[in-house]
């Protein structure tokens, strides 16, 4: 009996100890890390890797804990993985999806837990629509499709052909450039679809050559961009007068280094590039460099360090509040520098506010890079501007 | 428009390359080996590391691509794969996914889960005009290689000992055996050169179908249409099966591009409801 | 006399074995004791009932398929649909995007009746590519490659809202899961099962005796197909979300490796294959997010090499005293 009471009182006067220490502020980091988007994953485990050890793993009093979660970039895992986060971890904020279902999926997720949901790369407009908790630290296609319709407008393209990936992202894209385009005058000679499967891009670089326009646009998953420009030039279309546009996409630093000579000259319109000349950039590319084993930082790796960046931020600005709910009101209307130059999140819609470059593939130090040649600063989502 | 037509076979031939290795093991076997792709990857990556990485000139990498990928296939057969001979199509399948599973953890441990690009020598970036055809050297370097071993493969299965020593045991192992054919050797053998023909097909393919760890399953089902269409038994029916198919796919996305990916498929659908046994079947049907 | 002899024989398997029962409490002791992992056990069992409508196909039947996902798929995006039309009940959803399913099966069983096994193979994984191409075309229909949204599933009859922690979502499952089951085992023993089963321990024989094997065939590919309908359905109703994933050719593969570790013909193999599956995958997951596969890959090459049989003596020995009389 004595022994009873003796364990309870110890056990008591532990409370206020245990009480103390400052609970961990878990994130739950949802990517595919298997599958065919398992660079996607990677790219964004690193980044995040990478800013925990530069700006470490201590913010507002609390520990930053990450869970690792691989959803192999199907929906359902996606979804249960999140609940499981929420239910078991309690984690106190998502991050990642490098895909627009998964992020879709986690949505009711986030908003009957009443805890933020950053998306780091999926690119639809409408995913912010899905809750009330959902902030971007990406980019949104229509950003970099209409900034790049503008480009080839102003300079003298006035017929195009495009090319897009027979999917969601590639329909976007392929909408918003277009309608920029012909809302602009020019002409779209033909809206070309390549199935996502597609083994050999032949029968449509031999449309785009035969249509015989001033550019092709092309909207391709990342990766999957260099063997279509090293068939674009085996087809002798780069000296055909026919000119590349594309979005940042197609030119993923992460690839680009290895992509040869036949990215040479291709404009694209994105938000980030290795090749940006800040400091800043440079801290993150060469550290991301060092955690990733020698890969160079692109565009999902930006996306992804921001978008932690965006979570230590408010858990600052909540002063160490947690609560999801006082975390979403400090995500709206942050601003800051990234890698990338300055960007914003919008008050009203959650959105985020970026930089869009124009920029073109050229050799810097014997390897190629995305040389920023025109800045459009604080880009809102188009499709979110009320006309 | 010929140019799609020269495309569209150099794609067949490709195929053809890449699939015969599966038809051979499928036909003279009866083992199906959904692992065929990661041969064809190795060999890929084998020629890749080499022209990036060693500066070894891509026309010589491509045999070291299909001896290497070729050794690989005898060691695993020797090690692996004949344990499971004897056992149902289906624990073959569960096996031979979990070698691709493998294969690709490997690939994505070691290289990196990113597209590889290679780097092709100039020459072999060039375009030759004709007027009324217009011709990428690249191409024309696949259909070459692909014609002559698919040339040499069929002289080889019909003109030699070994050839028929291979059809003997395709058509009756036991009274092969029987008559002293080393069967198991002879499977052996034609295991490691299925597999020595994917790789060569993988790091010819790089350029045109990209490579990268989920490459076996991204293009395993291709393999299987052409096996299928063309009957696992012999050479010229996955030949003709990968030409139709390459040119079809080809052309079909280019004077229908609303409806090419839906082309393959039904023209495979189609195919096979009329000739189950494929297009060429051999008369012994299995 | 014979005549009481084999009735008697005909009869025995009909009858609930030990084994099974235990099976089934263990069932209801995890969904009981294990209410964090509620998700997990939703998924497997809605991975188990796809696994047992391929095995009737493939263990019963005979039928190699590798498209089976095809009809999943479509019981997934009718149940979406209907969810999303306005009809909320699920048990009603559940009905019509069966119904779905297996007017497909019926259309398409005919092009797997000649062939070989490779033939069928590629027959089924055609199929269903092509249904993947149709639902990122009809962006209209299934929101394409984002999914599809607004899918409001309303309370399983009226009464039983789902809840965030699953339970509701794994009760439910595993109803339609076991009311499947019953419906699957007292049909393997109606003369149309014995039938089946003819056919696929031989054709010829089984025609010679005036069996119409076709008929037959189409009848099983049908009832598989429902089957697998639903178990899709259950997984739209229980996420409330449906993407092109639904179609895609790693279910169709995933399902057959399932029903490969567990075993076909006995029914059970789907359900044991899935537990094992899942558990494999989610602790193998948890311990290497980025290598899981290689050691999956490793499991599983290992089972083959080293022998099934010995792995899964247990429930081999079981089924073959199933199947001799008591």
């Amino acid at each position: 009996m004595n022994r009873h009471i003796l364990l309870v009182a110890a056990a008591l006067a532990a409370l206020p100890l245990v009480a103390h220490a400052a609970e961990p502020f878990r994130i739950g980091l949802l990517v595919p890390m298997t599958g065919p988007f398992q660079s996607t994953g990677r790219a964004i485990n690193d980044a995040v890797k990478l800013y925990l050890k530069q700006h470490g793993d201590t913010v507002a009093g609390h520990k930053v804990e990450i869970l690792l979660r691989d959803d192999a970039g199907v929906p359902d895992n996606t979804k249960r993985l999140a609940t499981e986060l929420v239910v078991r971890d309690h984690v106190n904020a998502f991050a990642g999806f490098g895909l627009t279902p998964l992020a879709l999926a986690t949505a009711p997720v986030a908003t009957q837990a009443k805890i933020p949901e950053i998306v780091m790369v999926a690119a639809t407009s409408s995913i912010v629509n899905a809750s009330p908790y959902i902030f971007r630290s990406g980019q949104v296609l229509p950003q970099p499709a209409t900034i790049a319709a503008d480009w080839a407008l102003k300079h003298g393209v006035k017929k195009i052909v495009s090319v897009v990936s027979d999917y969601g992202p590639g329909y976007d894209a392929e909408k918003w450039f277009n309608d920029r385009f012909t809302a602009g005058g020019g002409t779209v000679v033909a809206a070309l679809r390549v199935p996502l499967a597609n083994p050999d891009f032949a029968p449509f670089l031999q449309r785009v050559k035969d249509a015989a326009p001033d550019a092709m646009y092309a909207f391709v998953p990342a990766g999957v961009g260099g063997i279509f420009a090293k068939q674009f030039v085996e087809r002798g279309m780069d000296k055909s007068g026919i000119r590349f546009i594309a979005t940042g996409d197609v030119t993923d630093d992460d690839n680009l280094g290895d992509m040869g000579d036949a990215m040479l000259g291709v404009v694209t319109a994105g938000p980030y590039s290795a090749a940006h000349p800040t400091e800043l950039n440079k801290a993150f590319v060469d550290g991301y460099r060092e955690v990733s084993g020698g890969h160079r930082a692109g565009f999902v790796a930006a996306f992804a360090y921001d978008g932690i960046d965006m979570l230590y931020r408010a858990l600052e600005k909540t002063k160490g509040n947690m609560d999801g709910t006082a975390l979403a009101e400090a995500l709206k209307g942050l601003s800051f520098e990234s890698p990338r130059g300055h960007i914003s999140v919008d008050p009203e819609t959650r959105e985020i506010i970026t930089p869009i470059y124009i920029r073109e593939v050229k050799k810097v130090d014997g390897a190629l890079y995305n040389v920023e040649t025109e800045t459009f600063a604080a880009v809102k989502d188009p499709a979110k501007i009320k006309p | 428009m010929l140019t799609i037509l020269v495309d569209g076979l150099a794609y067949g031939m490709l195929l053809f390359v890449l699939a015969c290795g599966l038809s051979v093991t499928l036909g003279v076997m009866n083992f199906i080996n959904l692992a065929h792709g990661a041969f064809a990857m190795a060999g890929g990556y084998v020629a890749v590391v080499l022209v990036n990485g060693y500066g070894v000139p891509f026309l010589l990498a491509l045999p070291i691509a299909a001896i290497a990928a070729g050794l690989l296939g005898v060691v695993l057969e020797q090690t692996l794969y004949v344990h499971v001979y004897r056992r149902s199509h289906l624990d073959q399948v569960l096996f031979s996914i979990g070698l691709v599973f493998i294969a690709m953890a490997v690939v994505d441990y070691t290289q990196g889960s990113q597209q590889q690009f290679l780097h092709l020598p100039n020459f072999l970036k060039t375009r030759i005009d004709l007027g009324v055809v217009s011709l990428g050297t690249y191409r024309v370097l696949i259909i070459c290689i692909c014609g002559v071993l698919a040339l040499a493969l069929q002289a080889i299965l019909t003109r030699t000992r070994f050839g028929a020593r291979l059809r003997a045991s395709v058509d009756d192992p036991v009274t092969a055996r029987g008559l002293g054919i080393n069967v198991n050797a002879i499977f052996a053998a034609t295991f490691g050169v299925g597999s020595g023909l994917a790789g060569l097909g993988g790091a010819l393919g790089a350029e045109i179908l990209g490579l990268d760890p989920s490459f076996p399953l991204k293009f395993m089902v291709y393999f299987l249409i052409v096996v299928t269409a063309g009957g696992a038994a012999g050479m010229t029916g996955p030949f003709l099966a990968a030409i139709l198919l390459g040119v079809a796919d080809v052309a079909g996305k280019y004077y229908f591009p609303s409806v090419g990916a839906f082309i393959i498929y039904t023209l495979v659908i189609v195919l096979l409801v009329w000739r189950p046994n494929g297009l060429f079947a051999a008369a012994s049907g299995r | 006399m014979n005549h009481q002899r084999v009735r008697q024989a005909l009869a025995a398997p009909r009858r609930l074995r030990t084994t099974e029962f235990v099976f089934w409490l263990a069932t209801i002791a995890a969904y009981v004791l294990l209410p964090e992992r509620s998700l997990l056990l939703n998924e497997t069992a809605i991975l188990g009932l796809f696994a047992l409508s391929l095995d009737l196909v493939l263990g019963i039947a005979g039928i190699v398929s590798l498209g089976h996902a095809a009809f999943f798929g479509l019981g997934a995006y009718t149940a979406g649909l209907v969810g999303k039309i306005g009809l909320t009940e699920p048990v009603l959803g559940l009905l019509v995007a069966g119904t779905a399913a297996g007017v497909l099966g019926f259309a398409t069983s005919f092009l797997v009746l000649r062939g070989s096994d490779l033939t069928r193979l590629m027959v089924t994984l055609s199929v269903s590519l092509v249904m993947l191409e149709l639902a990122n075309r009809l962006t209209s229909l299934t929101g394409g490659a984002d999914g599809l949204q607004g899918i409001v599933i309303g309370a399983v009859l009226g009464t039983f809202e789902f809840d965030m922690f699953g339970r509701v979502a794994v009760a439910y499952s595993l109803t339609v899961l076991f009311l499947a089951f019953l419906l699957a085992r007292w049909l393997l023993h109606t003369p149309f099962g014995l039938a089946v089963r003819a056919i696929a321990a031989n054709p010829l024989r089984s025609a010679a005796i005036g069996i119409p094997n076709n008929r037959r065939l189409v009848g099983i590919y049908t009832i598989a197909a429902v089957v697998a309908g639903l178990a899709g359905a259950l997984l739209a109703q229980t996420t409330q979300f449906v993407s092109l994933d639904v179609l895609a050719f790693h279910r169709s593969a995933e399902v057959m490796l399932v029903l490969v570790i567990g075993g076909t013909g006995y029914l059970y193999g789907g359900l044991v294959g899935a537990v094992l599956f899942k558990l494999l995958q989610d602790q193998l997951s948890d311990l290497t997010p980025q290598y899981w596969q290689f050691w999956l890959g490793l499991i599983f090459v290992a089972l083959v090499v080293v022998g099934r049989d010995r792995v899964f003596g247990a429930p081999q020995a079981l089924w073959r005293r199933i199947r001799s009389a008591a």
